[in-house]
């Protein structure tokens, strides 16, 4: 990054190279205003709506606030009382189970579509379109498409009694025993278009001549998939992994939409406990508490992502 | 032989899968056309045996959706175009001179937009109340602005970071001053990047929920999203108005992604091969 990232320093012809040394000392002296304002603001609208925010979030999680009256300051009561409240130990779990079958399940799915999709070939454009569909779709539109899915007498149902297993029928949605998985079906319907997108992406990248390679030196399939397609896409690996992460923490909406976390929490992740504690319990520093260990989730994967970054730029 | 069988398998396998992801969709279309009394009948499930455009009509007027969409307009479109001049200024000034501190800040300005929403949203509530833009769009379009910020940053820097020095260097020599190359030399050769983020954005900010629901509360002021949930209350078991309006807040996102196709796709990428 340092050598690009002034002009003065760009290799370029024997005569700007020569110039380029007073002309570097010149601008690290004074930055002409506009260049500072360039960063400056941006980075001030940052601050306004996500850092200083976020600080308060920390500061609120210490208090016991209804929004009316200032809050007030109790502590690490509210990680007390965290510890010993099923409905959140539930909503942890449950958050767990989300980022293991969502998160592990798209990146399977994903991999394994671009495996078979990576080759131009007849068909291919309309198969990878096909699944990137849903992609476009906000997820409450998603929700909704199966919804109608869902309802009792709607395709599941009538998928199900036609091929004979009319017994495992039930109240999809609201049956505490699936809610969970329903609603994680169509949030992976959604997810593996875009995580195969992101492999195809990594996939072209390799260059064909070491896969050319292995083959000489007589390697299967499997192999080859093992020992050069797998190694070769680190970097796609590491930013999936930090977006299935990310989304899985995030994952609100489509809970949302769906199931609003129940019934009776069996469906419950930290985001939804979090936003209903907040805006219908309205007890903001229980819910920054919340959002705190979701954060602190995060942070693991952040810094690991982070660190790569900052190992490229440097 | 067993390259045709082979072949044949393969397109057969996607077939079914492609049906699996498109059926879906094809459902909710054609169920947004039958009418409440042909559900009623033969239930969700059954092939339609009637035609009406009726329910979009009830969709669009009753169940508000034109106020909706033309809600979600009003905060999408300010939001993609403020975000991307503001990511792109700061973007050019940390990626081609020597800013003190700028690996920090842009690393920092990263770490923002990576940062659970649930952690901002009570403090940007509270905040959007003390400023008194609580329940304006106004509330909604800065929070999506402060938001994306740092990731259309980080990506905006790293396409401009490897575009050639020599144009900046001439066009410094000839005498023009940081705004001028940003203008005339560097905005037109990151257009590429411009309109994959743009695409990307549009689809983000237009499919929003949960900030709409953090810094709203007037129906009337709710973009299409959240208007959608509430058609859902609002129609209860009226299944085919319902799938209209599903249908009516997925077409602006599909026609921006079927115009965009190739930005779209390549934006996504963009990320995963950087």
């Amino acid at each position: 990054m340092t050598d690009v990232s002034t002009i003065a320093e760009t290799p370029g012809t024997t005569a700007s190279t020569v110039a380029g040394a007073p002309r570097r000392r010149r601008r690290s002296n004074r930055l002409s205003p506009l260049l500072v304002a360039f960063v400056l603001v941006p980075f001030a609208v940052e601050s306004i709506w996500v850092f200083w925010p976020a600080l308060q979030g920390f500061w609120f999680s210490l208090t016991r606030w209804d929004g009316q009256t200032p809050p007030e300051f109790i502590g690490v009561n509210n990680y007390v009382e965290l510890a010993g409240d099923a409905t959140f130990r539930g909503a942890l779990l449950n958050t767990v189970i989300w980022l293991v079958l969502f998160g592990g399940l798209s990146v399977v799915g994903g991999f394994g579509m671009a495996l078979l999709l990576q080759k131009e070939r007849r068909g291919v454009g309309f198969y990878r379109a096909a699944l990137f569909t849903p992609v476009v779709f906000s997820l409450v539109v998603t929700a909704l498409v199966w919804r109608v899915f869902y309802q009792p007498d709607g395709l599941a149902d009538q998928i199900l009694r036609t091929i004979g297993l009319e017994h495992l029928i039930r109240p999809w949605l609201a049956d505490p025993q699936t809610a969970l998985y329903a609603v994680i079906l169509p949030a992976l319907w959604r997810q593996i278009g875009y995580v195969m997108v992101l492999f195809l992406a990594g996939l072209k990248a390799i260059d064909p001549a070491l896969h050319e390679a292995a083959r000489m030196d007589g390697a299967n399939g499997w192999q080859r998939l093992w020992y050069v397609t797998v190694p070769q896409l680190k970097g796609v690996n590491a930013v999936v992994l930090s977006v299935i992460v990310i989304d899985s923490l995030r994952s609100f909406d489509i809970v949302w939409s769906l199931t609003k976390g129940g019934p009776y929490h069996s469906s419950e992740l930290l985001s939804t406990y979090m936003y209903s504690a907040a805006f219908q319990s309205l007890r903001l520093g229980y819910a920054s508490a919340i959002a705190v260990v979701i954060f602190v989730l995060a942070l693991a994967v952040i810094l690991g992502y982070l660190v790569r970054a900052f190992r490229e730029e440097a | 032989m067993i390259r045709k069988l082979r072949t044949g398998t393969f397109h057969t396998g996607m077939l079914l899968l492609s049906l699996l992801w498109l059926g879906p969709v094809i459902w909710v279309v054609v169920m947004s056309t039958r009418t409440f009394d042909d559900i009623a009948a033969n239930g969700l499930g059954s092939l339609p045996h009637s035609f009406t455009l009726d329910t979009y009509r009830q969709a669009w007027v009753d169940g508000g959706e034109l106020r909706a969409l033309i809600n979600s307009l009003l905060v999408t479109v300010p939001s993609v175009l403020l975000s991307l001049a503001l990511a792109a200024v700061a973007a050019f000034a940390l990626s081609r001179y020597r800013i003190p501190g700028r690996r920090t800040i842009l690393l920092l300005m990263l770490a923002g937009n990576l940062l659970p929403p649930q952690i901002l949203l009570i403090p940007v509530q509270k905040f959007s109340e003390l400023t008194g833009l609580y329940d304006t769009l106004w509330a909604l379009i800065t929070v999506q602005v402060g938001f994306g910020l740092g990731f259309y940053t980080f990506v905006l820097h790293g396409f401009m970071r490897d575009l050639p020095g020599e144009i900046q260097e001439a066009a410094t020599i000839d005498g023009a001053g940081p705004g001028q190359i940003f203008t005339r030399v560097m905005l037109p050769l990151t257009r590429p990047a411009l309109a994959a983020l743009g695409a990307l954005s549009f689809t983000w900010i237009f499919n929003d929920l949960l900030w709409a629901i953090t810094v709203l509360r007037t129906d009337d002021r709710m973009p299409v999203t959240p208007a959608l949930l509430a058609l859902q209350g609002q129609f209860v078991s009226s299944w085919s108005v319902i799938a209209a309006g599903t249908v009516i807040a997925a077409v602006p996102t599909v026609a921006v992604f079927l115009r965009f196709q190739r930005h779209f796709i390549g934006g996504l990428a963009i990320g995963a091969v950087k």
